[in-house]
């Protein structure tokens, strides 16, 4: 059985149709990457498939786990084990990280039926989790994604997801605004938390994450839907080539 | 105004009891209804005042008389009729349960929200158990502490008989009975409240908390309280309670004067939790109230924090005077109005002192239909140079029918001295809402996070087992608010 099993999702917004029937199967163990060019749809999926309010389907379903997702809330299926990476992280002034990640990761395990962690044990686990992201302990102090650089948005993300343990990762632009030191940071957290249990999907518009994240199939979005899927060679042909050809050929 | 029959005789039978030194049950006494000069004579008959107080608020009634209601306040509700309240009952015994099964669950359910134990569950609820006691002996011994610093801390009404002459001195000496038409009805008619006296040099060991007190006297809904802190000391006052308040009177109007002398700390910290009415605003406290400060003292010190989650409608700007120099006063504030409460809250920072420092953080949440305004004076007087005030409004709107409002007054009159204003406008973006849910919170538990977030400043201002408290009945109070 699949992790996560997009049939035929189709969806609109303000009457535009952006998701034109996409289908797409994802087993536990494996790392897709979704690429596509701008307008493409990519942030709509990841949207879709996390619950955002206003990005219901039209038609066609998701199920995470054999589980349809139509009638969970954004918060359930978090709960639930997806994981979504923002492409723009969100500030929450005068949250502090750690009481953030705190109630996150005690929603997760109320749900999963595990204990609650106290505060000593959460600030272990948090600092165990975070010397090897190289987030410093300063960081989670301060108040969610206030005043971080992109790359520091973009590690407390990678973070976060360690924390929740999440069945299938989504990994929204998780490059973009950043540097080459930075990007190889965050590849090696995501890396680290590839195991035989989860999945994870990388959402990019550029090849060059996917010479750290090596995924083990690539799908070319196009217009609303896959039109292209493959091994990592696909996304060299794109480096190469350029979206132009693969759309005109498919 | 004539005074009804009734009221003559209750007068005329509690005048003859008095000889006999009221030795008759204070349970089954209680003024008639409305307010006249005899009311004013039977409260104070009542708990035995000497003549002096007898007369103060006998003046204070004049002056009442003379005066109208404020109606500057950005707040809506019906004319009150002050003929038709019991200016003086005996303390209401609340009906003795047997267990808490007999308790509202909605109460139950916002108790065990806050994390309250269930003895103390049991306490609030007024439920008969032996566990009463024990509170009881743990105010005594809580006193007996106290004492031993000599620092007195009791009801008003107590110290008027125990130390008249500090009452005497300072009662009316930081807010005047004819400051305001609230403040001179109160003084009028006030029944009870608390009384600190911290003698010179001593810092209190401990925080003073109303609640040692809940298990006494009912203070009723004219409340007085009078906090003096002699040279050296330091003091950290907390009033109220997180847990809900049922209340039956809908007017409160309560009192309180704080006094710092040279080198004195004082620190009020305030959870007002009253019932809000509905969600279309029926029922609900009406929350006058008349605070204020007077840093006499050089280098005196005085902070209010207040947390206002409660009551219908709230018009209440705790105040400092800073008159020694180098004194400082700060308010630090947090007003959450839902559905139909009206707040119009802030502060007055009054420089008279040279080198005199204030700060004013203002949070204000508004949601539902509710209005919720800062108002605050800022006075720089022609002496107080040197001076600087820096104040922060920050408002948060939740959904598209509340208000904000802000109206600062700043009078400046030396230009020696610095005024910093700053004042923002915000509302909980969808953004920061999926953000959360993505996390797995739901909208309550994020929705409380944000906002509590947004108050950080002011809460960690509050006393630590206050605060965690208190940031559970913000998310409490927004119940509901959101999606």
């Amino acid at each position: 059985m699949s992790l996560l099993e997009i049939k035929n999702a189709k969806l609109k917004l303000d009457d535009k149709d952006i998701l034109k029937g996409l289908s797409l199967s994802v087993s536990k163990g494996e790392v897709h990457a979704i690429m596509g060019p701008n307008g493409s749809g990519k942030s709509t999926l990841s949207y879709m498939l996390a619950g955002r309010e206003g990005y219901e389907l039209e038609s066609g379903e998701v199920f995470l786990e054999g589980q349809s997702l139509s009638n969970m809330e954004a918060d359930e299926r978090a709960r639930s084990g997806l994981f979504l990476a923002f492409q723009y992280p969100v500030e929450l002034p005068g949250v502090g990280g750690m009481s953030f990640l705190r109630e996150a990761v005690n929603s997760r395990r109320k749900f999963l039926g595990e204990e609650e962690l106290d505060h000593l044990a959460f600030v272990k686990e948090s600092r165990k989790v975070a010397s090897k992201m190289f987030v410093k302990d300063e960081m989670l102090k301060r108040a969610v994604n206030v005043g971080f650089s992109g790359g520091e948005k973009k590690r407390f993300e990678i973070l976060q997801m360690a924390m929740l343990k999440p069945k299938v990762s989504i990994l929204d632009e998780t490059d973009s605004g950043l540097d080459v030191d930075a990007l190889k940071i965050v590849s090696d957290g995501v890396n680290a938390q590839r195991n035989d249990d989860n999945a994870i999907v990388v959402i990019t518009h550029y090849q060059r994450l996917l010479d750290y994240i090596v995924p083990d199939f690539v799908h070319i979005l196009s217009d609303g839907s896959i039109i292209k899927s493959g091994g990592p060679e696909l996304a060299l042909e794109v480096e190469k080539n350029g979206y132009a050809g693969l759309i005109n050929a498919a | 105004m004539v005074a009804t029959q009734e009221t003559i005789d209750k007068v005329k039978e509690v005048s003859s009891t008095y000889k006999y030194g009221f030795v008759t049950d204070l349970e089954a006494e209680k003024a008639p209804l409305g307010l006249s000069e005899d009311i004013v004579k039977f409260i104070s008959h009542k708990k035995k005042e000497p003549k002096w107080l007898l007369e103060w608020r006998l003046k204070a009634y004049k002056k009442w008389l003379s005066m109208e209601a404020p109606n500057w306040a950005m707040v809506d509700f019906p004319k009150i009729n002050f003929q038709d309240i019991y200016y003086y009952s005996a303390p209401k015994t609340k009906p003795k349960l047997n267990s808490l099964d007999e308790v509202d669950p909605e109460l139950l359910r916002t108790y065990e929200k806050l994390g309250i134990p269930i003895k103390e569950q049991e306490v609030l609820a007024g439920v008969a158990v032996d566990y009463v006691f024990d509170s009881v002996s743990v105010a005594t011994t809580f006193r007996e502490k106290l004492a031993k610093e000599g620092i007195i801390f009791c009801p008003i009404s107590e110290a008027v008989q125990t130390h008249p002459d500090l009452v005497q001195k300072y009662i009316g000496s930081v807010i005047p009975i004819s400051d305001n038409y609230y403040a001179a009805l109160n003084s009028a008619v006030f029944t009870d409240g608390s009384f600190v006296y911290i003698p010179k040099g001593v810092k209190c060991p401990m925080e003073l908390s109303t609640y040692f007190r809940i298990n006494e006297q009912n203070s009723g809904q004219f409340e007085r309280t009078l906090i003096i802190a002699e040279d050296d000391t330091y003091v950290s006052y907390l009033e109220g309670c997180t847990a809900p308040q049922r209340d039956e009177n809908q007017l409160h109007a309560a009192v309180v004067e704080l006094v710092a002398m040279n080198n004195a700390e004082i620190k009020y910290s305030t959870v007002q939790n009253w019932y809000p009415g509905d969600k279309d605003g029926n029922g609900g406290i009406y929350n006058f109230v008349t605070k204020r400060g007077n840093c006499i003292g050089k280098k005196s010190k005085i902070s209010w924090t207040q947390v206002e989650t409660g009551s219908a409608i709230t018009w209440k700007y705790p105040s400092c005077v800073l008159k020694g120099d180098d004194s400082v006063g700060e308010f630090y504030s947090v007003a959450v109005a839902n559905n139909a409460q009206q707040a119009d809250t802030g502060t007055k920072m009054i420089h008279i002192g040279k080198n005199t420092k204030s700060t004013i953080i203002s949070k204000g949440i508004s949601a539902g239909k509710a209005q919720n305004t800062y108002r605050g004076q800022v006075q720089i007087q022609k002496n107080a140079k040197g001076s600087r005030n820096f104040t922060q409004c920050d408002s948060l709107l939740i959904g598209d029918k509340c208000g904000a409002h802000t109206v600062p007054y700043i009078n400046q009159f030396t230009p020696h001295a610095r005024v910093e204003h700053e004042a923002t406008t915000s509302k909980i973006s969808e953004d920061q809402l999926f953000y959360c849910l993505q996390r797995g919170l739901d909208t309550e538990q994020a929705t409380s996070l944000i906002v509590n977030g947004f108050c950080k400043e002011v809460m960690k201002e509050l006393p630590m087992e206050f605060a965690v408290e208190a940031q559970k009945l913000i998310g409490i109070s927004l119940e509901g608010s959101v999606g």
